[in-house]
């Protein structure tokens, strides 16, 4: 049993701001020891933060794995910054190959935004870069994690908290990390290579003659006739991902204390590889409080879906013996679970995973296709198939497409009809019987800064195709448009459109930015965020004002899309340069 | 204290009334969607009755699209990467050529062996083999196929690789154009143009024209469809057409529908990448190649029990 480390309480290790030579630092700042990784983290703070980069063995739930750690931990230290002060953070490379570490959501200088190729060259082996940061200009809850390759599913990230420089106005008796990830003994590029070449290789949920899916014959029909799988809603799962909580498996029993009537705020990072979590603790109402490291104005949920690189913080006031944090995969192949404990191993029960979820003629692009129905119900499975002329349906009308969106075997789809999903609680969770949050639920705490009205737009298309495992913006690969960035000009405001034609949600992560949903909210607190989950078939929109000078990664945080080609610069030019 | 947060914007209704009207053109785009407004007209209630507080989202603001316009001139005038002006272009051009490669520009190498089998038919125990592997990216690929037959203790009876060229033309075909060698009988060399891929309800389908350096003029037809009886045991059944424009009696072929394969297996897959399986394939030569085949003595039609494994890497 594992209790976590209660991070208002820094007595944990810091870094060592004094260099004293080898000798006086610990074992994995040294490196190259190599012992077995621990799980669960330490606390790092200061003026000057040392990180190692390191590799070793590492058993989960009893099954075992190689994987990179940082200062000997997955996930690595929490990384705990202030607000209004410069920090230097010391990365040492013990890799055999290249490593980076990227800061997921900070403001900082692109060339220390830590991606090798677009901001800086990387860190080579045996080599220590220093990210030189000036004073932060944010507060709120982050991550980090590794840019180079497929390290990030190998156990390279770790939480980052700001705090604020004035009073928090968030108020809580205890301020808990909760980061969630995966575990597989399998490298990373033997689950990239699987899915390139095995479709659905690590669904075990497909449809078959024995399951207990509620499709007609009809149904299946028309799914098998369009070459795509109503089950399509992971591509990487509990098949073999054991779902991590603060790097603990269920079975390790994280707890997090309080005493009844405390108030407890958790701050819930998504820092897997490829998935999407349904985070929701039965019994206990949850408050979020904070989205993607923002505050928002509180809203009252259930259960909130958390997409890969997404944080949402949220305050709950526990009143019973034990709460069971359920943090349930997207495609409810596995859980992450962690316990709210008044006393130390005070449990309560584990619900079991709730049905597999199925894909809808909504997360085909055919999102009006349900006004004939009135609601959800009329999507997909529920509706008369047999009515439907599924020969006039048209998956892949490619003449909707704008001119820059590149028709090609790359494209396997295209949402005839994409309606804005914002208001969507995400897949599965549409019929669930109690309040999920969607992205129109929030709006920003704090005014805006920015008040213009977008002075253009641009729509960019997600693209992909299934079958052959290839994922872009605009039907391009990244490497086919390696050298053509989307630009923008300085402190230019630009409404971005972002449409699905996949039948996959996508988490968009633009780097060293915060855009504004266009959610509905006042336009002075449409909230800020810096993932974006497109939700299958449907669009998401944001106002961007582009006033940090650089070269940007712009892509889609699952990683292994990311790595099939999702991926794109954005450049923001200097009126000055950029030196 | 025990607000949950000390916010001091509170409640501001009047702004989603006004939000209200004319938000059935959101960003005065598609038409009237009336589903997206349900929705969030449901949230916009759920949260009301459940929180209270002053979420008055789900009505998209009624701001006019703007322009759909290429960057500003202002967009294009800083260097072409910033980063070179930090660090240099020499130390970044290796990240750099590395980023773009790992980012979509990806090759693999696959190999499946899709029947590899002994087959019992009246008496006689046979073997076959159906191996192909590629190497390449998603578009081009370098594509390998051999397959043949023959008796166990015996010799063989066909034998034949191909080397193609793979290009996808497609979101699920690709074409194919290279060259076949036959290995076994009177030897031949033909050029090959055909494709390969996912038909609609899933079928698999390699279909492929052939041209000897005699001349002839033959096809292949080939067709598998997984039926998943379970998430591990699977029902393929299969067929095979082969066709000729000319009799070729060297070869025991006919003009016409030279044969005709139809085969059922029953596979367990203990891992999606290793299969055995069992299973029942019917020939029947047809035409003319059913005279070629009584001629030689043989039975134009030939039923087999098959066992075998499916698997790949
Ligand atoms: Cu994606």
């Amino acid at each position: 049993m594992q209790v976590s480390i209660n991070t208002t309480r820094r007595s944990l290790i810091k870094s060592a701001v004094a260099i004293g030579g080898l000798a006086a630092m610990p074992a994995w700042a040294r490196g190259v020891s190599h012992g077995p990784i621990r799980q669960g983290f330490d606390e790092v703070s200061g003026r000057v933060i040392d990180l190692a980069v390191g590799e070793g063995p590492i058993a989960v739930a009893g099954r075992r794995g190689h994987a990179f750690a940082v200062n000997g931990s997955i996930p690595g230290p929490l990384v705990r910054l202030k607000e209004g002060e410069p920090v230097t953070l010391r990365v040492a490379n013990r890799l055999a190959e290249d490593t980076s570490i990227h800061w997921h959501g900070l403001l900082v200088p692109f060339q220390f935004d830590g991606v090798p190729g677009v901001s800086f060259p990387g860190i080579k082996p045996g080599e220590t870069f220093v990210y030189e940061m000036p004073a932060l200009r944010q507060a709120g809850t982050y991550w980090w994690h590794s840019h180079s390759g497929l390290q990030e599913q190998a156990g390279h990230y770790g939480p980052l908290i700001v705090d604020p420089a004035g009073p928090d106005p968030v108020e809580a008796d205890r301020d808990y990390v909760l980061m969630l990830s995966e575990f597989t003994p399998l490298h990373p590029h033997t689950i990239m290579a699987k899915l390139k070449k095995g479709e659905e290789y690590f669904n075990r949920q497909k449809t078959s003659w024995t399951d207990e899916y509620p499709l007609s014959g009809a149904d299946r029909r028309m799914w098998a006739g369009m070459r795509m799988m109503p089950t399509d809603i992971a591509d990487v799962t509990g098949s073999t991902y054991t779902y991590l909580a603060n790097g603990h498996a269920p079975s390790d029993g994280l707890e997090y204390l309080f005493k009844p009537g405390e108030r407890v705020r958790l701050r819930v990072i998504n820092g897997s590889a490829m998935s999407f979590f349904n985070v929701r603790i039965p019994g206990v109402r949850m408050t979020v409080v904070q989205a993607d490291g923002k505050n928002v104005r509180p809203v009252e949920v259930d259960e909130f879906q958390i997409g890969t690189a997404e944080t949402y913080d949220i305050v709950v006031e526990p009143t019973g013996e034990a709460h069971t944090i359920v943090a349930e995969a997207m495609d409810r192949s596995g859980m992450a679970v962690a316990t709210l404990a008044s006393r130390p191993g005070a449990r309560a029960p584990v619900p079991p995973l709730r049905d597999p979820v199925l894909l809808t003629m909504k997360d085909m692009g055919h999102g009006s296709m349900d006004h004939s129905g009135m609601d959800h119900a009329a999507m997909g499975h529920d509706m008369p198939m047999g009515e439907m002329d599924h020969g006039a349906m048209n998956m892949r009308d490619t003449s909707t497409l704008p001119a820059d969106v590149k028709v090609g075997p790359g494209l396997d789809m295209v949402s005839a009809e994409p309606i804005d999903r914002m208001g969507d609680p995400g897949l599965g969770l549409d019929k669930i019987g109690h309040k999920v949050l969607t992205y129109n639920d929030l709006s920003a705490l704090e005014p805006n800064d920015d008040s213009r009205s977008p002075s253009r737009s641009m729509e960019i298309h997600l693209t992909g195709n299934m079958e052959r495992y290839m994922w872009s913006f605009d039907g391009k690969k990244f490497n086919a448009v390696a050298d053509q960035p989307i630009r923008f000009a300085f402190n230019e405001r630009v409404r971005v459109k972002l449409v699905n034609d996949t039948m996959m949600a996508h988490p968009i992560h633009l780097h060293g930015h915060f855009f504004e949903l266009v959610n509905g909210a006042d336009r002075m607190h449409q909230p800020q965020k810096h993932t974006v989950i497109v939700q299958p078939g449907g669009s998401a929109t944001f106002d961007l004002t582009a006033d940090e000078v650089g070269d940007w990664a712009f892509h889609c945080h699952l990683l292994y899309h990311m790595h099939a080609g999702m991926f794109q610069v954005v450049t923001v030019a200097s009126p000055e340069g950029v030196a | 204290m025990r607000t949950v947060i000390a916010f001091a914007i509170v409640a501001v209704p009047v702004p989603a009334l006004a939000q209200h009207e004319g938000h059935g053109q959101p960003e005065g785009e598609k038409p009237v969607d009336h589903s997206a407004m349900d929705h969030s007209q449901m949230d916009h209630g759920a949260v009301a009755a459940t929180s209270g507080g002053p979420v008055l989202q789900g009505l998209k603001l009624d701001i006019p699209k703007p322009p759909e316009a290429p960057p500003p001139a202002a967009a294009g005038s800083g260097p072409p990467r910033a980063a070179d002006a930090i660090w240099g272009a020499e130390a970044m051009r290796e990240s750099r050529e590395a980023l773009a490669r790992e980012n979509g520009g990806m090759t693999l190498f696959w190999v499946q062996g899709d029947r590899l089998e002994l087959r019992s038919r009246e008496g006689h125990d046979g073997f076959l083999w159906d191996i192909q592997g590629w190497y390449g990216g998603d578009i081009d690929k370098l594509w390998v196929k051999t397959e043949g037959e023959g008796e166990v203790n015996g010799p063989l009876e066909d034998a034949e690789v191909q080397a193609l060229w793979s290009h996808a033309i497609g979101p699920w075909f690709d074409l194919q154009a290279g060259v076949r060698q036959d290995l076994t009988g009177p030897e031949r060399t033909h050029a090959v143009i055909g494709v390969q891929g996912l038909a609609p309800y899933l079928f698999e389908v390699d279909a492929a024209a052939f041209v000897s350096n005699k001349g002839d003029i033959t096809a292949r037809i080939e067709a598998e469809l997984d039926q998943r009886i379970t998430q591990s045991l699977i029902l393929q059944p299969r067929m095979e057409l082969g066709l000729s424009a000319q009799d070729i009696p060297e070869l025991g072929v006919g003009a016409g529908i030279d044969h005709f394969e139809a085969g059922l297996r029953l596979r367990y897959e203990f891992a999606p990448e290793f299969a055995p399986y069992v299973g029942i394939e019917q020939e029947w030569k047809l035409g003319d190649s059913a005279n070629f085949a009584r001629l030689e003595g043989e039975d134009p039609s030939v039923t087999s029990v098959v066992v075998g494994v499916r698997f790949w890497f």
